[in-house]
């Protein structure tokens, strides 16, 4: 299935080459686990802080969880960040 | 110690600078800067005169911490009555200002009554003058300052100046520090100009010499530097992205007001992001973002300052604003941007210089701005009020020409220097003012972040995120993660964040540094430079009763609980996408339980047992 990647920040520079808008769109296995596509980018899992399905926060404790994607789904990963 | 113990008195109808003592029994309850400066107001300012009259005070305050060289210790506060809100305003800003009336030997300055004729304020450490100041005034923040400047024939003087919106009336007018540094929020900048106050200038040379236990407040600022430096946020995030790297985070979560907040989501988020800000540009090659910049010893260094492209309509005849100048942060390039649904980031950039240079609260601006746009596409504001200029959502052209007519105040800025509520009444359209109290949102849509409608409704101040930013945990995870859709539970964070940041406010420090530091960080540095015994538990007591010390100014002013609300938009319609689709903020449960907490009856009294705890003034 297609899912699209969204890397933020300092993560922007691990998308695959050519991507704009921060975004591509990755073809993934229905049963792969959040942490699995982390460590797929070289994203380093300490910095994978603010994880997002949908714009829905996945805490640290669910990111080995597999089937937890489907077809057309956003993933965007965040490091640490704050503003105001 | 840390406090200088002497304010400067400047009464303007007389023309009379006095130095007098500083209260220390109200700073032993209040601390500094905005408790201190808030305290003097409660006691010399009729909560309910008229805040642009000669009975309205304007107080320009430093904290304990200014000026040292703990990180951030640059920060001052203006604070007065806001013609905005009626209710009490204080807006905090950095810049190198605050730390160089410290150094002068003044821990605050307390303007009253009215100049016959504009004038400045000179300071020269110790010696405090009144000059006229008839060939600055209708010259705009960034004219005034240089003419300023050759004036007194020092490079080093540092200074603090309100721009052509303020003298006409735009009742969001800010105070402009260190060209591109702003107390920016309630109008204090009008105020200011109502004074007939232009300009104060401040050269001070004498350091800060009074701190308590140097030794050991020399080993409080490293270990709390260390900290800033090794954290994630601090360290890297905000000097790499500032604060705009929120522009995205907040789109994804379906938190982003767009068009006068009718939606959640923009399309056009990450043309005007921190990262749209790193890229180069297809004209000269070069990004919007040219450097970091940071405030007086401050270690985070979060300021931005960018370039607009020269080719861009806007500046293309204007050469004065190819410069390198205060670039957008996010609460400005949201206001200028989503809320008007404009995804040009160059006609952003003009906005954020023009609200520099003529000092507007880009904030109020973009949203009154926003709610414009939303009258215009009813019919209800048409070509003939506008002189022809379509002020349609998304045109950045519309955006570009209201930020100038506001900033001079010419033709239909005026009624754009109304502020969103005032302009929408004034249309016959109450319900598009995306306001709480007179003042406008910022950058956070109280649908997908729930505790923030209660931050919202219930800041002294009127509606702003500096009041209680619960973004950080509900959002950002800091300092632990609660769930932003969720109001259960609100009422407690949202009363401890108003708390916590009423201290840092009132210690001359940045509440940027509270994403790395907690009061445990803060506390000790204190206690090294101030006498007195000041913990973390002693500081948050002492927040409380800022907190509640403003809201009784403001039960005084006539800002009752029923006040404590939210435009119907936020309330009954729900988010149109993402993940607050169809949900709407749920005030009504979280305010009972914060009234509680907050020992006030359920009509949002202070009751006589909580004034008591806090003894608070009659
Ligand atoms: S964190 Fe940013 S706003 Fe705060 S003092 Fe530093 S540069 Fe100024």
């Amino acid at each position: 299935m297609n899912i699209t990647l969204k890397l933020y920040a300092t993560l922007s520079d691990l998308l695959p080459s050519g991507s704009a808008d921060n975004a591509a769109t990755i073809n993934v296995d229905e049963a792969i686990s959040l942490n699995q596509i982390i460590d797929q980018f070289h994203v380093p899992r300490e910095l994978a802080h603010l994880v997002l399905i949908n714009g829905v926060f996945v805490c640290e404790t669910d990111r080995d969880q597999s089937g937890v994607l489907k077809d057309g789904d956003v993933l965007a990963i965040w490091p640490p960040v704050a503003g105001g | 110690m840390a406090w200088t113990k002497k304010l400067l008195r400047v009464d303007l109808s007389a023309g009379v600078c006095t130095e007098e003592a500083l209260n220390m029994e109200w700073a032993n309850d209040y601390l500094g800067q905005r408790g201190l400066a808030t305290r003097y107001l409660v006691d010399e300012v009729d909560p309910k005169c008229d805040p642009l009259g000669p009975d309205n005070k304007l107080i320009m305050t430093t904290g304990p911490l200014t000026g040292t060289n703990a990180s951030t210790a640059g920060r001052y506060s203006v604070v007065c009555k806001s013609p905005l809100t009626n209710a009490v305003a204080c807006s905090n800003s950095g810049g190198f200002f605050g730390a160089e009336l410290k150094m002068a030997g003044w821990d605050m300055i307390i303007f009253e009554g009215k100049a016959a004729s504009p004038v400045y304020l000179h300071i020269v450490d110790g010696r405090a003058q009144l000059h006229p100041a008839d060939d600055l005034w209708g010259k705009s923040v960034w004219e005034a300052d240089k003419m300023l400047h050759a004036k007194v024939q020092d490079a080093q003087t540092r200074m603090a100046l309100v721009g052509r919106s303020a003298e006409e009336g735009c009742l969001y007018a800010a105070v402009v520090n260190d060209l591109h540094r702003a107390a920016g929020r309630s109008g204090v900048g009008t105020v200011m100009a109502s004074k007939n106050l232009k300009a104060v200038a401040v050269r001070g040379t004498q350091g800060i010499g009074n701190i308590h236990d140097p030794k050991r407040f020399m080993e409080t600022v490293k270990a709390g530097k260390k900290v800033l430096a090794e954290n994630p946020v601090t360290g890297q995030g905000l000097p790499t992205y500032g604060t705009q790297v929120l522009m995205n985070v907040i789109n994804e979560v379906g938190a982003l007001p767009t068009r006068n907040m009718s939606e959640v989501q923009f399309e056009g988020a990450s043309k005007v992001s921190g990262e749209a800000m790193h890229e180069p540009r297809k004209t000269d090659g070069k990004p919007n973002l040219t450097t970091n910049g940071a405030c007086y010893a401050c270690t985070i260094a979060c300021g931005r300052i960018s370039t607009i492209d020269r080719t861009h309509f806007s500046v293309k005849d204007k050469p004065e604003y190819w410069i390198n100048s205060g670039g957008l942060e996010y609460e400005a390039a949201w206001a200028l941007g989503p809320d008007t649904g404009v995804d040009d980031i160059d006609a952003l950039t003009y906005c954020n210089f023009l609200c520099n240079e003529d000092g507007m609260d880009p904030i109020s601006f973009g949203s009154t701005v926003a709610a414009a746009m939303e009258l215009y596409e009813k019919g209800v504001i048409t070509d003939s009020h506008t002189g022809g200029m379509e002020l349609r959502f998304g045109s950045a052209e519309a955006l570009c020409w209201a930020a100038e007519k506001v900033a001079k105040g010419e033709g239909f800025g005026k009624d754009l220097g109304l502020g969103a509520e005032r302009l929408c009444e004034k249309f016959g359209h109450p319900e598009l003012s995306m306001t709480v109290k007179g003042q406008e949102f910022p950058a956070y849509d109280p649908r997908g972040i729930q505790g923030m409608g209660l931050a919202y409704a219930t800041s002294n101040r009127g509606a702003c995120h500096l009041r209680g930013y619960t973004v950080a945990s509900e959002i950002l995870g800091i300092p632990e993660k609660t769930d932003p859709l969720e109001s259960e539970g609100k009422a407690g964070l949202v009363k401890a964040f108003q708390d916590a940041t009423a201290a840092v406010d009132s210690a001359g420090l940045c509440v940027f540094t509270t994403f790395a530091w907690t009061l445990d960080d803060i506390a000790p540095q204190v206690d090294a430079a101030c006498e007195g015994d000041w913990s973390p538990d002693r500081m948050l007591e002492v927040g409380e009763r800022i907190w509640n010390m403003e809201r009784d100014f403001n039960m005084k002013a006539g800002i009752d609980g029923s006040m404590d609300t939210l435009p119907k938009r936020l309330l009954s319609e729900g988010g149109n996408s993402g993940p607050a689709k169809d949900r709407v903020n749920e005030l009504d449960k979280m305010l009972p339980e914060y009234y509680e907490l907050r020992g006030w009856n359920s009509s949002g009294e202070i009751t006589s047992e909580t004034r008591q705890k806090f003894n608070l003034p009659a």
